[in-house]
């Protein structure tokens, strides 16, 4: 009798691969043959012919181009890597303080959550990239930056005599602020998400124990979001990749169309992908083991 | 005011002095958050405030000092211009059917694909599901390349004779990929409906079930209707993501202006290398005439989410993004 029962969920469950199939399907086509051509064209010369296109293998000569003959390569992927690493904190703590704010009760807040939504509507491909070209428009919003007051901010802040390093990391957080608020958009809402998740009777019972709002938001709210940092900072990473801002993604695709050709381009890209998977590799290995899991 | 209450019995024994130190911390709380975030709701809007004004602004405003939002000279003809030289009609109505095409597509692939994963227990789950979110990390700059050969050579894998199909510059390779779950950010949809479905209770599922419903039937009658707001989270993702998208445009339409963002890109880089005639500033110029453009490029989503903002924001909560 057992036997059957468990015959007719596994005929149940067979059904499930019907579901997946189009996932499948398209992970072979779009996404595995994909990758295994793109190995095997970042070890070989690429050229597009009538019939198709050819492929002639030359080892490793495209890394080496890249990494010894290329000028540009290497200081664009550091550059890009460090930028990374600067905005990650930044941006994941100003989007759980947005977050924590916006989780209290205040007249006007679903305008001011639609406000901060509103960069992933305005953050266009094309509309980045014209940006990025026209000088009268950055002048602009140059001048907005003005109003935060940069020179005056450096000035105080090397009077408090702080170390160097820190002032480094200050300045060039501030110079990123509207990026960072840019980048928050989704942050804040994975982080409202996980707020509103947090049990409310772990509040109450706290509440009867005479807890201080301090401690109720290091020993409960926090512990219990932790899980949304890590989800948060793989998310910002992999939001960086397609970023029309970041000039690594830039310079491939340059590579692609006109400078360094099709072979150069995606051996490019693997360096990019592997310098990323490390980055990617190293925080979740730090945060997972921090991270405290409810259920 | 519960917390209050304890602080105060514990430390300061006088009733109403804590209560008035609470509400004074209370208000001077309320003074600092509305500062904060009236500041930085500026600093959002700025630039779209800039374009705005901009766009509707005479050229000579921008010489003179004392304009500063409020343009003096309100002119269309930024407008006119744009509008024209973009064929806005066609290539708005282009855009679209492009957009409509892969949100509707992404969506129906992903939800059945969310389904299969949230309901379904099958051998090779879990490996299958870390493939989803292998597809999320790889980024796709990776395989842009082979995609592109793939598309302008297109054999379906050496079924058909050389040299293939040229699907470049079709609606072909869009649908192909988000039919396959394989689209812009196809494995977020994924996660979002697979923990959607998950958090469904079972007893629907049973229950229908008993009833004799066809598995089929369960999904299309039972688990849609109650996984509205995730569907509708999903579709507006994928609607607002393929309307900003350049990277697949790009990719696979390659060259004309057919398609809005297409039509935008190259209406700014014609005014960048030639001036507009007439007038006298004619790379300022070009700036008011990008606005313009970007304007009319940003309306359909600005309006769009004016009227569905409150789903924006609010389903994704209740869709419960996380898990």
């Amino acid at each position: 009798m057992k036997k059957f029962k468990l015959g007719l969920m596994e005929k149940r469950n067979l059904k499930g691969y019907l579901y997946i199939s189009p996932f499948l399907i398209g992970f072979l086509c779009f996404f595995l043959i994909p990758i295994v051509q793109a190995v095997v064209f970042s070890f070989s010369e690429l050229k597009i012919v009538p019939t198709g296109y050819t492929t002639t293998f030359v080892g490793l000569d495209n890394y080496h181009r890249i990494l010894f003959v290329d000028p540009d390569f290497v200081p664009i992927l550091t550059n890009t890597i460090i930028n990374t690493i600067v905005d990650i904190p930044a941006i994941l703590i100003f989007s759980f303080f947005i977050a924590v704010v916006l989780n209290q009760r205040f007249i006007g807040r679903s305008f001011v959550r639609m406000v901060f939504f509103m960069p992933v509507i305005l953050s266009a491909g094309v509309v980045i990239k014209m940006e990025m070209n026209d000088i009268m428009n950055q002048a602009m919003v140059q001048e907005a930056s003005f109003m935060m007051g940069g020179e005056y901010f450096l000035n105080l802040l090397l009077q408090l005599r702080l170390p160097a390093g820190f002032i480094q990391y200050i300045v060039a957080v501030v110079n990123r602020i509207p990026l960072v608020i840019e980048a928050s958009a989704i942050p804040i809402l994975i982080f409202l998400a996980g707020l509103q998740s947090v049990p409310t009777d772990l509040y109450e019972a706290a509440d009867v124990e005479g807890i201080t709002g301090w401690e109720r938001f290091w020993m409960i709210t926090f512990p219990l979001v932790s899980p949304m940092i890590l989800v948060n900072a793989v998310y910002i990473i992999i939001d960086s990749f397609t970023s029309y801002r970041n000039e690594m993604v830039v310079f491939i695709a340059d590579n692609a169309w006109s400078r360094g050709g099709y072979g150069v381009s995606v051996a490019m890209s693997m360096l990019y992908f592997l310098a990323i998977a490390l980055i990617l590799g190293i925080i979740v290995g730090v945060f997972s083991k921090r991270v405290v899991y409810i259920k | 005011m519960a917390v209050a209450y304890k602080y105060k019995t514990r430390q300061a024994r006088n009733l109403k002095h804590a209560k008035r130190l609470h509400k004074l911390g209370k208000v001077g709380w309320s003074f600092v958050r509305t500062v904060i975030l009236a500041g930085l709701c500026f600093m959002i809007l700025y630039p779209l405030i800039v374009k705005f004004t901009s766009s509707i602004m005479h050229v000579d405003d921008m010489f003179d000092s004392s304009v500063r939002f409020m343009p003096k000279n309100f002119t269309m003809e930024q407008y006119r211009i744009a509008w024209e030289w973009m064929n806005y009609p066609r290539t708005f109505l282009n855009s679209l059917g492009l957009t409509l095409t892969v949100s509707i597509l992404q969506l129906a692939s992903s939800t059945l694909v969310g389904y299969g994963f949230g309901r379904y227990n099958f051998r090779g789950k879990n490996l299958c599901f870390a493939l989803v979110l292998l597809t999320l990390v790889v980024p796709p700059e990776m395989i842009m390349i082979p995609l592109f050969l793939n598309f302008r050579f297109f054999n379906l894998f050496g079924l058909i004779k050389e040299p293939g199909i040229n699907l470049l510059g079709s609606y072909w390779p869009f649908i192909l990929t988000s039919m396959t779950a394989m689209g812009l950010k196809n494995g977020l949809f994924i996660y979002i409906m697979t923990n959607f479905f998950k958090g469904m209770p079972d007893s629907l599922e049973e229950a229908a079930m008993i009833d004799g419903a066809s598995s089929f039937r369960t999904f299309f009658q039972i688990m849609l209707p109650g996984a509205k707001p995730a569907l509708t989270i999903v579709f507006l993702f994928s609607f607002v993501w393929q309307w900003n998208d350049l990277f697949y445009t790009n990719l696979f339409i390659r060259t004309g202006d057919g398609f809005l963002s297409l039509a935008l890109q190259n209406f700014a880089n014609y005014f960048v290398s030639n001036s507009p005639v007439s007038s006298n500033y004619p790379w300022q110029y070009t700036s008011l005439l990008n606005n313009a453009g970007m304007m009319l490029f940003m309306a359909p989503l600005l309006i769009l989410f004016l009227i569905m903002q409150r789903h924006f924001v609010e389903s994704i909560e209740r869709t419960g993004l996380v898990g």
